[in-house]
């Protein structure tokens, strides 16, 4: 018994270091491969969820959940005329619509003069135009910020959800998803 | 110097940038504002402590200064004063942002560890005590 007890604290005293040491790996394996910090939208595969948003500027159709079930594949822009990634994302939307893709956006906390400034300076590739003063579309369909876009085929359902701005390289992609919408 | 111009110019833009990412739009109307009546605001306020915000995350949308944050306190209190449930609004956002959004734990397979830790700990704690009381009295 006595022995026993012996064997049993020796491996008990070496428990804390290699606690210790299991904790380091867990830590070092954390810094190399950082968590995805991005909240994803739960409604991928889901119907857009109802909504219908005023104009957003003067002359530009406004936007509404009816609207995106068009039989056609849309692409759904969250942006802001005040969102500094969206000034670099709109020139690759416009070439996405030099592509023959229908580009909708909701403008997030927008005001029409400033609006109008954004997309003067920086072109403008929407078909219409909504404007979600209060954030309340953006937060139905689960977007947790600007930029986001949204992948909606011709039947108003949610394919897919692209967190932050479109980059020239991820054009392929998004045409692709956008295909696969059809 | 000079050479911490430039290096000074891009801390002052990081430290900023939270000023450049803000809109030009006051904030919504009830984001910071109680509702009328005290008893709905409480149901407003214990589920605003509840849910998560999605810019500072690890902050309630009680106590964050994101513009989102004040937009889903609006949405909150909107919804609270038209006679909606708090559960309602918390399963309307699960929903949309997954269970991480609300910081009440739930009974899903992946919190079981959690609910079982202390019961786990508990009877470690008994078994030792145990052996300890037996080589005693031996």
């Amino acid at each position: 018994m006595a022995n026993g007890t012996l064997r049993m604290t020796r491996a008990v005293r070496f428990a804390p270091l290699a606690l210790l040491l299991l904790i380091i790996a867990a830590l070092v394996w954390r810094l190399a491969t950082p968590a995805d910090t991005n909240v994803h939208s739960t409604l991928e595969g889901k119907a857009v969820p109802g909504f219908d948003l005023g104009e957003a500027l003067p002359g530009k159709p406004a936007l509404s959940s009816a609207d995106l079930a068009s039989g056609q594949p849309h692409l759904v822009n969250i942006f802001a005329s005040w969102c500094v990634p969206c000034v670099t994302e709109v020139k690759v939307l416009e070439a996405l619509r030099e592509r023959g893709v229908r580009i909708d956006g909701i403008a997030v906390r927008d005001r029409p003069e400033d609006l109008a400034e954004f997309l003067a300076l920086n072109g403008d590739p929407y078909e219409r135009i909504g404007s979600d003063e209060r954030s309340q579309v953006q937060i139905s369909l689960g977007s947790s910020g600007v930029p986001e876009s949204f992948v909606v085929d011709g039947k108003g359902v949610i394919r897919y959800q692209h967190i932050g701005a479109i980059e020239h390289s991820d054009v392929p992609m998004i045409l692709a998803k956008l295909e696969q919408a059809r | 110097m000079k050479r911490w111009v430039p290096a000074f110019a891009g801390m002052t833009m990081i430290l900023c940038s939270p000023v450049l990412a803000d809109s030009n739009l006051p904030p919504s109307y009830w984001s910071n504002r109680q509702l009328p009546d005290a008893r709905q605001e409480a149901q407003a306020q214990a589920l605003m402590e509840q849910i998560r915000c999605l810019v500072c995350q690890g902050q309630s949308i009680a106590d964050s200064d994101a513009e989102l944050a004040g937009d889903m306190r609006d949405l909150v209190r909107r919804r609270i004063a038209a006679g909606e449930k708090p559960s309602a609004i918390r399963a309307w956002l699960i929903d949309r942002y997954g269970s991480w959004i609300s910081y009440k734990p739930t009974a899903e397979p992946a919190a079981w560890p959690l609910w079982l830790a202390p019961i786990a700990l508990l009877l470690a704690g008994a078994w030792l005590i145990r052996r300890r009381i037996r080589l005693k009295g031996r």
